[in-house]
């Protein structure tokens, strides 16, 4: 990747206006007002060409850093944001393949393992009459038979729901894999901002040159907070931040200190 | 008892609607976001909202100031299940009138025992 360089050139402009400030000076004592012309004419000439040279270099940075979006598949049309966006699609697709993947073996194995415990419960009691010697001989026959369809019927469902729960810890990769793409995505991030910066640098030599100034945004035009006009943020990243609750419990805690 | 979950991620649909089931509410609709929910709601079948707040379309918090300023279900009971953890945003929330706040990420402990203390109130009144 070709860096991008600051303005080498500053110092020689600097010092060519240097030059020929002096020169003016001594034209003007000279009292040769067509000689004054012309070093003014130079003046305009050395802006002029330091101007468009620092232009160029923004237009060459602005080039650059878009062709740099672009760089990671060259054969392909996208742009490095179009495929970062393809790329939380598919952290999105991932994230929801698994959760809903992970919640179907859940609610396949809840079932079965409320068979198995609401038998247990059934045969144990029906066990304790038999030890209490409260059974009648036909009554234990049932029972030995139940006993038996009991286990065999216990076998199988634990065996679905360990198949169950290794597919559920299986389901769980996504993690890797959308971790992975969260990274490249960050990176990718953090190199625009980078190249951001730098145009920022060479935009600001222009305004120098040509004495442009930016008035910063005032405080005013930040949105306050106002109680009449709370919105959506999503989830905060950081609980230790001013006005954010750690948890529940600070909620309930609100919202008690206001009559709930 | 019939509930409407709003909430723009299936998952997370999925998961109330479970969580539901197994406290004995086998009864629920979805909706992704409060323009899909008023309308169901304005039907007058649900006897509880419990809705997330960040939603494209309409969110949570306009849903209930809708829900609040319609003379028909003023009085529904709603639960917001957000993630916004703001304390602004809580107290705006509980001047529009919610009934129960639950942040994300939740425990099932913490769902069935907020939905609990709304019906206790609720059947209080």
């Amino acid at each position: 990747m070709a860096e991008m360089h600051l303005d080498t050139h500053a110092p020689s402009f600097q010092q060519d206006i240097k030059e020929l400030a002096e020169d003016l000076l001594r034209k003007i004592d000279d009292g040769d007002l067509g000689k004054v012309v012309e070093v003014v004419n130079s003046i305009n000439d050395v802006r002029d060409r330091t101007l468009y040279e620092e232009i160029g270099k923004l237009t060459r940075g602005l080039h650059e850093a878009i062709k740099n979006l672009k760089a990671g598949d060259e054969l392909s049309e996208q742009t490095g944001m179009v495929q970062a966006s393809d790329k939380l699609s598919y952290v999105m697709e991932m994230t929801d393949k698994a959760a809903n993947k992970t919640m179907d073996l859940v609610e396949e194995g809840m079932p079965l393992n409320s068979e198995i415990q609401g038998g247990a419960e059934e045969l144990h009691e029906e066990w304790q009459k038999f030890l209490r010697k409260e059974l009648a001989p036909d009554d234990f026959r049932i029972l030995s038979k139940k006993i038996d369809k009991y286990l065999l019927k216990t076998q199988m469902s634990s065996k679905k729901i360990s198949s169950n729960l290794s597919d559920i810890l299986m389901a769980q990769d996504f993690q890797d894999l959308t971790g992975q793409v969260i990274n490249r995505v960050t990176k990718l991030v953090t190199e625009v901002e980078s190249r951001l910066v730098d145009l920022v640098a060479m935009a600001g030599e222009v305004d120098r040159i040509t004495g442009i100034t930016h008035t910063e945004p005032s405080s005013n035009d930040i949105p306050q907070d106002g109680s009449e006009n709370v919105t959506a943020e999503g989830p905060q990243t950081d609980t230790s931040l001013d006005g954010v609750v750690g948890g529940q419990d600070d909620v309930d805690d609100l919202l008690s200190s206001l009559g709930f | 008892m019939k509930i409407l979950v709003v909430d723009d991620f299936s998952t997370m649909r999925r998961i109330v609607k479970n969580l539901l089931r197994d406290l004995g509410f086998t009864n629920t609709q979805e909706a992704d976001d409060g323009l899909t929910a008023l309308p169901m709601l304005q039907t007058g079948e649900f006897d509880f909202l419990v809705t997330d707040w960040n939603m494209p379309g309409m969110t949570g918090l306009d849903l209930l100031k809708h829900v609040r300023a319609d003379d028909k279900l003023k009085t529904l009971p709603v639960l917001m299940v957000t993630a916004e953890a703001k304390r602004d945003q809580i107290v705006a929330a509980a001047q529009a009138g919610v009934n129960g706040y639950v942040v994300k990420p939740f425990t099932a402990a913490v769902l069935k025992e907020k939905i609990e203390k709304i019906f206790e109130r609720v059947e209080g009144l």
